[in-house]
């Protein structure tokens, strides 16, 4: 049952352990430590994709994050259905299930590849320059068409069932990758006692020494090694090592995200176990050990199945045991590609021929290759590969032209050099320099606390790397606080080094213009499109990269950014440095939106305030509306009633009898010390000096250009302390307002502010008969008219417990609003609803206190303001202190355009025909006959059926309003023109009786 | 996420503690009503917005409550200093060249 491919006596995974799968619903088996790739590599699968824009046949072109072909949909059930997975990064279990993606209706026949042969027709820019008109087009027939055809992979239909844990970590080192260098700096920091992280996104750490058959280190194989130093960081306290965790992006002040891939390896993850978990770690030090990436030879057809990098083929040899091919042709401009070769042909692979593009090479590997018997081709080129869902052959010519010949073969490697992975370095803001000697950017001047090691700094070699590495994690640390460690370097006895290559296109990429040697894979760009859109007048690395598309797909360009501006500089005639490389941004590969998300979804996504009667009201049937994170009643019907007969009962009830009314929410916020009324006096319009102790006055805050703020009633229950409240909303910014006032502007005064929203209940009792209600439970308070006038304010007890009892009324009723501590709340409430029903009182909600008080004309700010209306504009000039010399908003009252004629001013509206109610919204016009289009005088700020006035009733914000009384406006809406008259803003005893009745 | 240092607390807390106030050293006139329609235009509404070194004020909302000073960079976004309510604008910032 042994697969084709696989070679024994190779690799490191045991043959015993293995792994039933399906890919495109056939069954195939593998061996635990497999990827998906291996494995179906070890069944001699190639073709496991098919291409973006051409759904051209592709296979596996690395091993690794890199991979741009080898997209597949990993499916557990209808929930997880993983779409875009990189078949070289998932691991194998037993049972799963892949399907390829972008084609229909097979892999091996996608009718899609039709695109292929009509490929002139879709050369770069193609999407900006076809579907421009006509306009409708786009939505209703360019956009879906192209979205159905595009698509990689499928949604799941269902919502996600895992869960997505996340971490906060700090540590003095953090150390990205886990190859032979970033283990080296691991080494070297944890033995000096300092907290250190060291991260890598494979399964297993050892990064290039996977496939580096050369390397020996303190006496053993590489890999080995690795996996002894790896055993000793994770035995040590001081040490957290993460594999299959990915630093996806490198943020300010040396902060690092990463994201632990924790169960999508496993056959059956649990529920207990999260998919994914989401480290955010703060470092002192960071040392980036990220590696390079090979690049591919740019010809044509390089895309065809079974040709990929080098060093992915060693990687399947030397690591899973598996032969890409049994007759190989290697492509290649350095020398690491003969490595390859040389491991594979000692495997027992045929090595069809090398072809180098170099003219002379020489080195060690070149000798063993030679020594080998392997057939090698200096200063010549494949110019094509044949086949179509597998390459079958490679034609090779001297690279300046000439007769070439075509060597059968059915895997190409190819390795046109290494690209430093200057990812994260260069996330963390540092800049970039291009080596002109070795034609690559490497990092140049860092931003943050970091060090580059090995590869990704351009270091060439084993030796050099760690010994570059030991050193930069020792260093880190001691900068750090670590205390010098006893030194116990690693010591390198052999390794493997090469440096060089190419840039650009190799001769068999054109400059035919049916030629397809691609750049970037994924997203089907070709040499030839690059150089289009130089002809077309993209001058800059990111016009060119936004026109083709060039490094713009889920892979990010890691194999393709470094040739696409090679191509493009030559076709500039300007030096690499000079065309500029496109940014770097974070995420490094794709992360989940579950990962980001974490917990915060469902319930835990906002939290949920509910104030102390929220279980009384549910009992009851209260329907709740959601204010802000507050959950507020909104009606409480009763059996039979709708919304509206509900609130009409409600609202006829209160002024009938009268209503309780959960204002919990409301903020407050005690004012004290011995210049508490000189802050008031600051910060309120009205005055407060005046105020005696035990009455309460309604305020209005203004901010600095004279707009009204925030309102509300404040009670002054000592010379040196006011109970004040705000609207609901505003509770949380007006307390910031005050604050920024007296520690910023007015330090001189002695006062202390305390929100005290959460520490009382308030309990709104309105009607003629709340005064019957409350009196029976009070204690310690006259409560006569004399005694308790309207907007007064007492202390003394209810039930036994303490209150602060205000009397004021929302409503235009004799009221009182009752605070006591929140925790009574509820048994205040009870009692005071059992009292309440012996008058045959009612509970209300938030829609009948907005009838009740519209039907007083009593604004609320946020619905009735704007941000832009001034007291005077909502007909509240009486409540500004005229004799006042100071108060925040004093000087924006009178700039121009606020004292100026016509401004909005807030009336009443009635419609015409009283049963029509208006929307809230709606724009008023002057004359409903006027052109389109028309000029709005005002719109409708609040609008209500007033079961009490048995007529719809309105407020709204009309230029020159109060000039207007009596005026006919127009309501312009979609089923006609409503006719409306304007009013005074109160509707319901106008000269404020009930306020005593 | 910024480090922001706090200099009521003394020490660097995450910028999800702050809330950013705006530009610093705008004392608030003492006789504002008395401001020219100009000075008052200049006073409430006229910002510096600059590229590179910017003072401005920051609250330690979730945590001392503090409103403080705060010199950053709006090119690197690195805070450079940050310093009491009240005290003057510093005369030399720290790291400077000259």
């Amino acid at each position: 049952m042994n697969a084709m491919f696989r070679i024994s006596g190779a690799g490191r995974l045991s043959q015993a352990k293995t792994a039933s799968f399906s890919f495109d619903d056939k069954s195939y088996t593998g061996i635990e430590g497999d990827t998906l790739a291996s494995a179906l590599l070890a069944n001699g699968v190639h073709l496991v994709g098919r291409s973006f824009k051409y759904h051209r046949p592709r296979g596996f072109l690395s091993a690794g994050a890199e991979e741009p072909n080898a997209l597949v949909q990993i499916v557990r059930d209808d929930a997880r259905k993983t779409p875009n997975v990189r078949a070289t990064v998932q691991e194998l279990y037993d049972g799963l299930t892949a399907n390829s993606q972008n084609r229909w209706p097979s892999l091996a026949f996608d009718v899609g590849a039709v695109n292929d042969l009509a490929s002139p027709m879709f050369s770069a820019g193609f999407y900006y320059k076809t579907f421009m008109w006509p306009k409708w087009a786009w939505k209703d027939l360019y956009e879906p068409k192209i979205r159905a055809a595009a698509g990689l992979g499928v949604s799941p239909e269902k919502p996600d069932p895992d869960h997505y844990a996340a971490r906060y970590a700090h540590c003095e080192v953090l150390v990205l990758g886990g190859g032979a260098a970033g283990i080296a700096a691991a080494l070297a920091a944890a033995e000096t006692g300092v907290r250190v992280i060291l991260a890598d996104e494979q399964a297993e750490f050892g990064g290039s020494l996977r496939f580096e058959s050369g390397a020996r280190i303190d006496g053993q194989q590489g890999y080995a090694w690795a996996q002894g130093a790896i055993a000793k960081l994770k035995a040590m306290d001081n040490v957290r090592v993460l594999s299959r965790t990915t630093a996806f992006g490198y943020y300010a002040q040396n902060f690092v995200g990463l994201v632990e891939r924790v169960s999508d390896h496993l056959k059956s993850p649990g529920r207990d176990l999260a998919r994914e978990r989401l480290w955010q770690v703060r470092a002192n030090r960071v040392v980036i050990a990220t590696g390079a990436i090979e690049r591919h030879m740019v010809f044509a057809n390089n895309d065809r199945p079974g040709v990929m990098l080098a060093s992915a083929a060693r990687t399947y040899l030397n690591h899973y045991g598996v032969a890409v091919g049994r007759n190989v042709g290697v492509y290649t401009a350095n020398d690491s590609a003969y490595a390859a070769a040389i491991d594979l042909k000692k495997a027992g692979v045929n090595i069809a021929a090398i072809v180098d593009l170099r003219d002379n090479p020489s080195g060690p590997v070149i000798d063993e290759a030679r020594a080998l018997g392997i057939e090698i081709n200096f200063g010549r080129a494949v110019v094509s590969a044949g086949g179509k869902l597998r390459v079958s052959s490679m034609t090779v010519q001297p690279k300046n032209g000439g007769g070439g010949r075509t060597i059968p073969v059915d895997a190409i490697l190819m390795s046109a050099g290494w690209t430093p992975s200057v990812h994260l370095f260069s996330q963390s803001r540092g800049k970039v320099a291009f080596n002109d000697e070795t034609r690559r950017f490497v990092p140049g001047t860092y931003a943050q606390d970091c060090i580059s090691v090995g590869a990704c700094n351009g270091t060439d070699g084993l030796d050099a790397t760690v010994d570059e590495a030991y050193a930069a994690g020792a260093k880190a640390a001691k900068e750090a606080g670590g205390k010098a460690g006893k030194s116990a370097k690693p010591k390198v006895d052999a390794g493997e080094s090469w440096s060089r290559g190419m840039l650009g296109a190799a001769p068999g990429a054109g400059p035919g213009t049916t030629v397809k040697a691609f750049v970037d894979f994924q997203n089907d760009v070709t040499a030839k499109d690059i150089r289009q859109a130089v002809h077309e007048g993209m001058h800059s690395i990111e016009h060119v990269k936004r026109f083709t598309t060039n490094g713009m797909a889920t892979d990010q360009g890691k194999t393709s950014n470094m040739h696409g501006l090679a191509i493009a500089a030559e076709e500039l005639g300007k030096p690499i440095p000079q065309v500029g490389l496109t940014t770097f941004r974070a995420p490094y590969t794709p992360v989940t939106f579950g990962s980001i998300v974490g917990h915060a979804r469902g319930a835990l996504f906002d939290p949920t305030r509910r104030t102390a009667t929220h279980g009384w009201a549910a009992r009851q049937g209260a329907v709740f509306e959601d204010v802000g994170h507050w959950k507020r009643a909104w009606y409480f019907p009763k059996a039979g009633e709708d919304m509206h007969a509900a609130v009409n009962r409600e609202c006829v009830t209160v002024r009938k009898v009268g209503g309780l009314f959960d204002a919990s929410t409301l903020g407050k916020i005690e004012v004290v010390g011995p210049d508490a009324a000189k802050f008031m006096e600051l910060l309120y319009t009205n005055p407060w000096e005046k105020l005696e102790t035990g009455r309460c006055r309604y305020g209005i805050m203004l901010r600095e250009d004279g707009f009204i703020y925030d309102d509300g009633v404040v009670g002054r229950l000592a010379p040196d302390r006011f109970h004040v409240t705000t609207t609901t909303g505003g509770a949380p910014r007006v307390m910031n307002h005050m604050e920024d006032y007296l520690q910023t502007e007015f330090p001189h005064l002695n006062v202390w502010l305390t929100s005290i929203t959460e520490q009382w209940a308030v309990i709104a009792v309105q009607g003629p008969k709340s005064r019957d209600i409350i009196a029976p439970l009070v204690e310690g308070i006259d409560m006569s008219d004399e005694g308790m006038p309207h907007m007064s304010v007492r202390e003394g007890k209810i039930c036994g417990v303490p209150t602060r009892l205000f009397r004021m009324s929302f409503t235009g009723e004799r009221g009182f609003e009752v605070n006591v501590p929140a925790d009574y709340g509820e048994a205040v409430w009870e009692a005071l609803w059992a009292e309440g029903q012996k008058h045959g009182a009612t509970a209300y909600g938030t829609e009948t206190m907005h009838v009740l008080r519209a039907e007083k004309g009593y604004i609320i700010v946020g619905q009735d303001t704007d941000g832009t209306v001034t007291p005077n504009d909502a007909g509240l000039d009486w409540a500004v202190g005229k004799k006042k010399t100071d108060f925040v908003g004093i000087r924006g009252l009178t700039r121009p355009d606020l004292v100026a004629k016509g401004r909005k001013q807030l009336v009443g509206l009635k419609t015409k025909d009283p049963k029509v109610v208006l929307e809230e919204g709606a724009q008023i016009v002057a004359d409903p006959k006027q052109p389109i289009p028309m000029k709005m005088i005002g719109h409708v700020t609040s609008s209500y059926w007033s079961e009490n006035c048995g007529r719809s009733i309105a407020l709204a914000l009309v230029a020159g309003g109060r000039d207007r009384m009596g005026q006919t406006l127009y309501v312009p809406m979609p089923n006609g023109t409503i006719e409306v008259e304007v009013t005074g803003m109160v509707f319901v005893d106008e000269k404020g009786e009930r306020l005593n009745g | 996420m910024l480090l922001i240092r706090c200099p009521y607390c003394e020490e660097e807390r995450p910028e999800l503690e702050f809330r950013n106030a705006g530009e610093a050293h705008i004392a608030r006139p003492t006789n504002i009503a008395a401001e020219s329609d100009d000075d008052f235009e200049k006073f409430f509404f006229i910002r510096a917005n600059p590229k590179g070194v910017i003072y401005e004020r920051w609250r330690h909302i979730h945590g001392c409550a503090r409103f403080f000073n705060a010199v950053r960079d709006t090119v690197t976004d690195k805070f450079v200093m940050t310093y009491k309510a009240g005290e003057p604008k510093p005369a030399k910032l720290p790291g400077a060249a000259k």
